[in-house]
């Protein structure tokens, strides 16, 4: 099977963007940025088309960032590899839910 | 630069020359409906608002309707009254006149019912359609251009690909001396931060900041999490987590020029130049019709799922980002930027094609949902609630 590309936005960046079908657990992708380096991660679970991947370990309460900033708050904790979505991903804005919520 | 439009008597400039059949309440939207369906030229507004509302809600929908009826793209208005809504529809008589484009308007009640008006509005129709219709298309800078821009159906390659194609015509425009307008104020949460750092002002940032918190306050009133409402089902199925991320991805189309300021829902731009925000929900229906309202002569809009909806009188240029539903639904949407996701097209290029697809569509050219009539379902953004 071929390489699958994966895209890391921002340096600061704990996630990035599988544009490939077909990504199940085990499969290898290659995560580019935009200087053109590359890392090679193993993804553990299936992830979809346009879906996001940890590029490293992230704990319960971390903030999880793309395009450099802030896209929301780790619910549980994330292995580098997995797929990161509404699952393990909260957001912090919005939440008429939450008390004390943080409001930039 | 140039672009051939129908040049009006207020000096605006259209890229279309409709007709437009305006009920002036909900109740009358039967009737406008049998009209334009009789009709040749005409498109007609079939919103849900103008009756049993609050003041500050009817005088809204008032100004909204006149906006609309002010268009550029209108070449001339029929309103289409019941009689005793909460609207002022005198006062869109008067306002839209005063444009010095042909009005008329008929009175359900005041006709004797249904039918009588269909049969009054359809010979008013008629003859506005004759008046018109002759209008010659003639040379006009770009700088009479209003350019509204939405997203819509986003997923993750709308932040990566047609929303950077959408800011790279944006930037154009405005550099051109047109006028572009942005909203989705709700697709702002999260992100405003940056949207502020490039108002020209810091009052204009405070604004940006205090429409943000309106919106964002209105979502909590219910006490519950937003996400479902935004990010959407279709957005998260798309791989959009939070409302932080979609609205990170949805700036990126309103480009990286300065924001000049912040219009209200019903204002028309009226000259304003460069880039502006309009206060206006994300929802379809309801921004569309803000921002034929602002005076818009054609939208870009920017899509990954897939939105195939237009709008009556204003064209809706749809760029997507998603490869794969390009491919799926090619006969809604106008240009494929998906090739920017693929590696095999370049931001600049799809934004140059763009470009000229806008140029070809102001000129006449019709959209994918322009030729199809996909555009009736619309509505007017309201505060307060029905009574």
């Amino acid at each position: 099977m071929s390489l699958q590309l994966a895209l890391k936005i921002n340096d600061r960046d704990n996630v990035a963007t599988i544009f490939a079908d077909g990504i199940v657990s085990g499969s290898e992708v290659e995560v580019r940025d935009k200087q053109g380096n590359s890392e090679i991660i193993k993804v553990l679970g299936d992830i979809p088309f346009g879906h996001k991947i940890a590029l490293k370990d992230i704990h319960p309460g971390e903030e999880i960032f793309k395009y450099g900033e802030e896209i929301g708050a780790a619910t549980k904790e994330i292995k580098k590899g997995e797929y990161v979505h509404v699952h393990n991903l909260d957001s912090m804005r919005g939440r008429g839910d939450l008390k004390g919520e943080r409001n930039k | 630069m140039n672009f051939m439009g129908y040049v009006r008597p207020d000096g605006k400039v259209g890229a279309r020359n409709h007709v437009a059949v305006i009920p002036s309440v909900i109740c009358a939207n039967d009737v406008a409906q049998a009209i334009v369906g009789q009709v040749q030229g005409t498109v007609g507004f079939f919103h849900h608002q103008g009756c049993c509302q609050l003041p500050p809600d009817l005088e809204r929908v008032t100004d909204t309707l006149i906006g609309l009826g002010c268009s550029p793209n209108v070449g001339a208005v029929l309103i289409v009254s019941l009689g005793c809504e909460g609207t002022d529809h005198e006062r869109m008589l008067e306002t839209i006149a005063k444009t010095g484009k042909p009005v008329q308007i008929i009175r359900i009640q005041e006709l004797g019912g249904a039918s009588r008006a269909i049969q009054a509005g359809i010979d008013a129709a008629q003859e506005l359609v004759r008046q018109i219709s002759g209008l010659q298309r003639e040379p006009a800078e770009l700088s009479n251009i209003v350019m509204a821009i939405k997203c819509g159906a986003s997923d993750t390659t709308s932040g990566m690909a047609s929303n950077c194609v959408v800011g790279y015509v944006a930037d154009k425009m405005v550099d051109l001396g047109a006028t572009v307008v942005f909203g989705e104020t709700t697709e702002f949460i999260g992100a405003e931060h940056i949207l502020a750092r490039r108002a020209v002002n810091r009052e204009v940032a405070d604004k940006i900041y205090e429409i943000v918190n309106r919106m964002e306050t209105r979502a909590k009133s219910l006490g519950c999490d937003m996400r479902k409402g935004q990010p959407t089902p279709g957005n998260i199925a798309g791989g959009l987590s939070s409302i932080e991320e979609k609205s990170l991805g949805a700036i990126v189309k309103s480009g990286s020029r300065p924001i000049q300021g912040v219009l209200e829902y019903p204002d028309m731009a009226n000259g304003r130049k460069g880039l502006w925000i309009k206060d206006t929900p994300g929802r379809e229906p309801e921004i569309l019709t803000g921002m034929a309202c602002t005076g818009a002569q054609f939208m870009m809009f920017s899509t990954g799922r897939g939105a195939p909806q237009g709008f009556p009188s204003m064209p809706v240029v749809k760029i997507c980002g998603n490869p794969n539903t390009f491919e799926r639904m090619s006969h809604d949407m106008d240009l494929n930027a998906g090739l920017i996701i693929r590696g095999e097209k370049t931001i600049e290029q799809v934004g140059e094609e763009a470009f000229q697809k806008a140029l070809c569509v102001l000129n006449g050219e019709m959209t994918k949902n322009e030729a199809i009539k996909y555009f009736n379902s619309i509505d007017i953004h309201t505060l307060g609630p029905v009574i």
